[in-house]
């Protein structure tokens, strides 16, 4: 070895002097450049987010230009439509409205019977009829409004331009309408939110479930390995252990649309009298057929429950083994093991795991479409057996609407959405956080 | 049982394979109560595996299988009936790296009693922590701060508390499988105290790394060596003044002496 080092010229080998320095200066260049490299791919990444948000911002918030058939200072004599009390209202009413579309409503609900802001409503819409004639987003608001104003006094000389936030208390705390400047949120956000409640009390017992036995049952041999069938039986199940294993990791990848195939032949056909609440008597006219958020539910859990389960199992990976033989060696069972030592160790990791699995969940189009939600209903969901409509196949079927107001309150549900998977991952992560800093302290 | 009444545990003809790699083979031991044994040896010679048949933590080993016999004052510890959890609570194990639990240095020595079925009241179960930390010579340095994580103290505490969480349960056998081996001289010197203290109430067996350590703190020593198809087999077994002033075997002279190993 020496021999060889001090036969070899020692320049020839390692540049030295001048010809050192060259070679570093070049090195530092080409990791100059790799790493502005690096920083022109982060700074894409935030042009995309920033874009995403500047439209979707852009089209929630905005202009919108309304013209009313009967303008309210002719109607009412210039005063406001929440001055008028009921009589006047119903007089209103009975002055303007054709009889024929009168008795409709009354035989929906009796007029006399129905409070102010009711008739208000009717009144709006029957008499008043707004209707929206330009939608503009906020960048033209903001910039363009010269432009805008004098190109809509041109077209529509009546129209009433203002600003609006599309998105808004009242927005979010009304059903559904027809009409983009009545529609609401209220129904699908309760829908997710139950979705996704019932999603979790699914999918989390059985996806730990599973990872548990998975993790920490499967290496134990039950059978006595002294005879030669126990090994084979042995050598079975932990084969079968591998196969499940390898297909768990299939599930994950599996295309969500057939999870909703799958979700309709099993829980909205074959299973439902469960699903529809007739095995518990509580089915109604409008819960038939299983279409139902129990249904939607178990179709998602089926989803998600790859996602939970693997995550699972890398945060029972993580906890050393040390801690479970020290457990062992105490006298423990296998349970008392997992339960008091295995799983508060991993319960930070398997939380991470169920953010993945309900940020997922919440933003899940396909599968619902397929099990059936449905994309107009009036409706707040009342329990596991109702019919219900969730927030993303809302903003699906407003986006594929022609008109420019449904664009613009898709928008305002899109950020309400986020707002949603925002508050539900940050309540995961502080109970994550206070967990460790429980851990760590006592 | 043509033994010695006095014997613990003894083995016989213990043979332990991982799957169709044979470990150990044809170990005979016998410890006397309220002793300290050492096995020492190279490493690879399965001194960790005979220690971990002597409880049965083998158990948890996929493919570990043990044959011939562990006795337990006479009763084999491999026996169908005999159920692992019992005899764990009967011998209980320090490891070599201190792995105290996530949870408070009063939660770490409660454990194996409340796993066990502790059903005493809060006072006795308080009494019971602190016998138990004092047994392990930790009770001044932590009795103000019991409610603080078990994570927070130096590693050689740490093994101090893995010690009295396994003094916590009252076993009758300590295996500790080269508990100093992560620690500095200082902190190995204070285990070492506190192993000749606890041969006065405890039989502890001990696998180390470090002759020295042997010397000092074994009463008996147990030299393990590999044989040509690297099944690790006892070579000798004596006192430990015999096995480093007159080894028997010239294996053991030569590694005593440190010409391998
Ligand atoms: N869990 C295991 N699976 C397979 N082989 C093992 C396992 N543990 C130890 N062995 C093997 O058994 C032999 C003895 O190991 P060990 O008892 O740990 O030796 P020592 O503690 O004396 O260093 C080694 O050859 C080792 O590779
Ligand atoms: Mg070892």
């Amino acid at each position: 070895m020496d021999s060889n080092l001090s036969q070899l010229p020692a320049a020839s080998v390692l540049p030295e002097g001048a010809a050192m320095m060259r070679i570093i200066r070049m090195r530092r260049l080409v990791g100059g450049i790799w790493r502005r490299i690096t920083l022109s791919c982060t700074l894409a990444g935030v042009v995309i987010l920033l874009l995403l948000g500047f439209s979707i911002v852009n089209d929630a918030f905005g202009a919108v230009a309304v013209q009313s058939k009967v303008e309210l200072a002719q109607l009412t004599g210039g005063r406001a439509l929440e001055a008028l009390s009921r009589t006047e209202l119903l007089a209103l009413l009975e002055a303007n409205v054709r009889t024929r579309v009168l008795r409709a409503l009354d035989r929906e609900r009796p007029l006399a019977m129905r409070d102010a802001a009711d008739l208000r409503t009717i009144v709006a819409t029957e008499i008043i009829q707004p209707e929206i004639v330009g939608v503009y987003p906020l960048s033209d608001w903001l910039f363009r409004r010269e432009a805008i104003t004098t190109e809509l006094k041109a077209q529509h000389p009546r129209a009433e331009l203002r600003f609006r936030s599309w998105l808004s208390a009242q927005f979010l705390g009304t059903a559904m309408s027809s009409q983009a400047l009545e529609a609401g949120i209220r129904t699908a956000i309760l829908g997710s939110c139950w979705m996704l409640l019932l999603t979790m009390l699914i999918a989390f017992p059985l996806g730990i479930g599973a990872a548990l036995y998975l993790e920490e049952y499967t290496s134990v041999c039950p059978f006595d390995d002294r005879s030669r069938l126990g090994r084979w039986l042995n050598h079975l199940l932990s084969r079968a252990a591998t196969l499940i294993q390898v297909n768990i990791y299939n599930l994950a990848g599996v295309p969500s649309i057939i999870y909703g195939m799958l979700g309709l032949a099993i829980f909205v056909r074959a299973l439902e009298s469960l699903t529809s609440g007739r095995m518990f008597g509580m089915a109604s006219a409008a819960t038939a057929n299983g279409r139902t958020i129990l249904a939607a539910s178990l179709t998602m859990a089926l989803l998600v429950l790859p996602v939970v389960i693997i995550s699972t199992q890398e945060a029972l990976r993580a906890v050393p083994s040390s801690l479970r033989q020290a457990s062992f060696g105490l006298g423990a069972t296998r349970w008392q093991t997992i339960w008091r030592v295995v799983l508060p160790s991993a319960l930070p990791g398997i939380l991470t795991g169920a953010i993945l699995a309900v940020s997922r969940a919440i933003g899940e189009t396909a599968p619902l479409i397929v099990v059936g939600a449905s994309t107009f209903i009036l409706t707040d969901p009342s329990g596991p057996f109702s019919r219900f409509t969730v927030l993303p196949i809302q903003i699906y079927n407003w986006t594929s609407r022609p008109q420019e107001e449904f664009r613009a309150i898709a928008a305002a549900a899109i950020i309400v959405l986020l707002l949603l998977l925002l508050i539900t991952n940050a309540s995961a992560i502080i109970l994550r956080n206070h967990m460790r800093v429980k851990r760590s302290s006592s | 049982m043509n033994g010695e009444p006095a014997c613990v545990i003894e083995t016989r003809n213990l043979q332990i394979n991982y799957g169709s790699f044979c470990a150990v083979k044809g170990v005979n031991l016998s410890i006397e109560p309220r002793t300290i044994t050492a096995l020492i040896g190279p490493s690879g010679c399965g001194k960790s595996t005979v220690l971990r048949s002597l409880n049965r933590m083998n158990d948890l080993v996929p493919g570990a299988r043990v044959d011939g016999e562990v006795l337990f004052y006479g009763a084999n510890l491999y026996a169908p009936e005999v159920d692992a959890v019992q005899v764990r609570r009967r011998i209980g194990m320090v490891f070599q790296k201190p792995n105290p639990f996530p949870k408070s240095i009063y939660e770490n020595v409660a454990y194996g009693l409340r796993i066990n079925g502790w059903r005493g009241t809060k006072a006795s179960l308080d009494a019971r922590v602190e016998a138990a930390l004092r047994g392990a010579a930790l009770w001044d340095e932590v009795k103000d701060k019991l409610q603080q994580s078990g994570l927070a103290l130096s590693g050689g505490q740490q093994q101090r508390l893995c010690i009295a969480r396994a003094l916590a349960v009252e076993p009758e056998v300590i295996l500790m499988d080269e508990p100093c081996s992560a620690l500095d001289p200082i902190a190995t010197l204070k285990i070492e105290q506190l192993m000749s203290e606890l041969r006065q109430h405890y039989t502890i067996v001990i696998v180390t790394h470090n002759m020295q350590q042997a010397g000092r703190v074994a009463d008996y020593t147990a030299f393990f060596l590999m044989d040509h198809d690297r099944a690790g087999q006892l070579i000798e077994y004596g006192p430990t003044s015999q096995i480093f002033s007159h080894p028997r075997d010239a294996r053991t002279e030569a590694y005593i002496s440190g010409r391998f190993g």
